[in-house]
């Protein structure tokens, strides 16, 4: 049995010097691009090694802390509060106001600044990239850091956690803010401007009726993940469910450990179940239509 | 004044149209108030349990803005060299201290993104066909990504000591739980005809996902990878607040113990270090994505 060549093929294979002459790449891949995949690969493994050597990770460590694992897990069950339980119950409570206030703040806070930082609305570069510069140091610094540093102002408790996620979050809005106010459409704006609103009108009825459910749901997404900060604020004094858990740990008291780690699982579902549910209802219709 | 230029409509039809439309903005209106009433409320119960005072945030407040009058360095034009000098005094062990947080960061995330490969095919539902498979994947990856890594660090630390093991370990397990579901989600989008063409053509379970599944994932698998790495690169930081390793340690014991200077200087550090990673990994995940895109 005989192949049949197409003529074009024929012509190819004929010309094949020239071709492999001219178009190199499609013959041979090039060296530096077969190599590239090994050598990071081999980098990413080279740095893992060194690490592991500077760290001095010797197995038997690592099984031995295995081990001891394995009893606390064991020493967990059954989960239980003690006589605590009304005391973790208010901890609850108190973690859950950091979060809504802490949130809510950040928020209130966060919008004047956004407009600052957002293009379309003051021009002013210097303006701009000032504010962008701002929020993004805010935004540098770690909610546990800001909760240390809160708690130099109005001592240990959950005020300072408050007002440690109301700082770190008022960075983290304004970005967001600022990005979806100058993602909205500049026609409504004009209209009402050449209707003979003032630039505040052109904000109010142009701007913020495309934003606002954005904005919101932004904000409920952040007291989702709020009420999982908030939970862990306490460790350094910040108030909430976190001192407990920490003092617990210390303590060894494996069965409350595993209660207040359930209670915080459970708590987080419950508000995520919730949040979802309404930033559904906020964006849903408008979400599905977009 | 004249006929207005636009026509109205004659009340007989005009009313009911003005009657809806009050109708719908009452309606809103009722939504709204009761809206802010709930918000007001909800307010109100949390500044209670939260211990909100606003004399002592009042009182506090002049504290806070001498605190950071405290902590900016004090310097000079004329004598500015040594002034930095003195600023950044104990620069050598700081950025020590930081390298072994920046890789405390990358050997968890590395070991949160192998964990997390291998569990996010098995919480697909486009490849693993046992729902009880699949329901024991998914609920492990959620309780990897629902606790906080600080609390593992805390068990972990009682249980491996102090040092960058619990640290690592923690941020693992954090990082399998949050990549393994973000995985998943990429692996349940992919499109089939490849994997049904192996399947078809006597492909085992690991070759259909080899060939298969991978080319289409991993250049969003390995976006995700950096993105993740940055946020654990913040992680690490506060870890060594517990005694998992690192510039967290430092950290806390120079805030506690009122060492203004050192405290803007570490995180003059953090900061610094944080945004040249974040710019970093941002430009190879722009290369990687024009790269996918190219490959189309």
């Amino acid at each position: 049995m005989s192949l049949r060549v197409s003529p074009l093929r024929a012509r190819a294979e004929a010309d094949r010097a020239s071709l492999k002459s001219h178009y190199p790449s499609v013959f041979r891949t090039p060296l530096q691009v077969r190599l590239l995949p090994p050598a990071v690969v081999m980098l990413g493994v080279g740095l893992a090694l060194y690490a592991l050597w500077r760290f001095d990770f010797a197995p038997s460590k690592f099984i031995d802390g295995l081990g001891k694992l394995g009893t606390v897990v064991v020493l967990m069950v059954p989960p239980s509060p003690g006589n605590q339980l009304w005391n973790y119950v208010a901890a609850l409570g108190e973690t859950l106001s950091i979060a809504f206030l802490g949130t809510l703040g950040a928020a209130i806070l966060a919008l004047p600044v956004s407009m600052l930082a957002a293009k379309n609305v003051v021009a002013s570069r210097l303006i701009h990239i000032a504010s962008r510069r701002f929020l993004d140091t805010i935004r540098g610094v770690d909610t546990l850091i800001w909760a240390l540093i809160w708690i130099n102002v109005v001592g240990l408790g959950p005020f300072a956690g408050i007002l440690a996620i109301m700082t770190s979050d008022f960075g983290s809005f304004g970005k967001l803010f600022s990005e979806a106010i100058e993602a909205s459409d500049r026609k409504p704006v004009d209209g009402v401007v050449s209707a003979g609103g003032s630039d505040l009108h052109g904000f109010r009825f142009g701007v913020l009726p495309q934003v606002l459910p954005v904005l919101l749901s932004q904000v409920l997404y952040y007291f989702e993940s709020n009420t999982r900060s908030a939970t862990i604020i306490g460790i350094v004094g910040a108030g909430g469910i976190g001192l407990y858990l920490a003092n617990e740990i210390t303590q060894a008291e494996w069965p409350h450990v595993a209660f207040l780690i359930l209670l915080i699982m459970a708590t987080v579902a419950t508000i995520d179940w919730i949040s979802t549910k309404v930033r559904l209802a906020i964006i849903g219709a408008r979400g599905r239509s977009a | 004044m004249a006929m207005s230029a636009v026509p109205t409509l004659p009340p007989a039809q005009l009313a009911p149209l003005a009657q809806a439309y009050a109708t719908a903005v009452a309606a809103k209106r009722r939504w709204m108030i009761g809206g802010v009433g709930l918000l007001i409320a909800l307010s109100l119960l949390s500044g209670w349990a939260g211990e909100v005072n606003a004399m002592k945030f009042w009182n506090g407040l002049p504290r806070f803005a001498s605190y950071f009058y405290d902590i900016l360095p004090k310097l000079r034009l004329e004598t500015l060299s040594a002034d930095l000098e003195e600023w950044f005094w104990n620069l050598d062990g700081w950025l020590t201290l930081f390298w072994d947080t920046l890789l405390i960061a990358y050997i968890g995330t590395l070991s949160g993104v192998i964990a997390g490969f291998f569990l996010c095919f098995l919480a697909s539902s486009n490849l693993t066909r046992s729902p009880s498979l699949r329901f024991m994947a998914r609920r492990t990856l959620e309780f990897c990504r629902t606790v906080p890594e600080i609390v593992f660090a805390l068990m972990f630390v009682y249980a491996f000591g102090f040092g960058p093991m619990p640290g690592v370990i923690a941020i693992a397990i954090h990082t399998a739980g949050a990549l393994g579901k973000q995985f998943s989600e990429v692996v349940e989008n992919v499109n089939m005809q490849p994997v049904e063409g192996l399947t078809a053509a006597g492909g085992t379970y690991v070759e259909t996902i080899r060939f298969g599944v991978v080319p289409q994932v991993l250049s969003n698998f390995v976006s995700y990878s950096l993105l993740r790495f940055e946020i654990n690169v913040r992680g690490a930081t506060v870890l060594g607040f517990v005694g998992a390793g690192g510039i967290g340690k430092e950290l806390i014991s120079s805030i506690r113990q009122f060492y203004y200077a050192d405290v803007s200087a570490i995180l003059v550090i953090i900061i610094g270090t944080v945004f040249l990673i974040d710019w970093l990994t941002e430009i190879l995940r722009h290369k990687l994505l024009s790269l996918d895109g190219a490959d189309r």
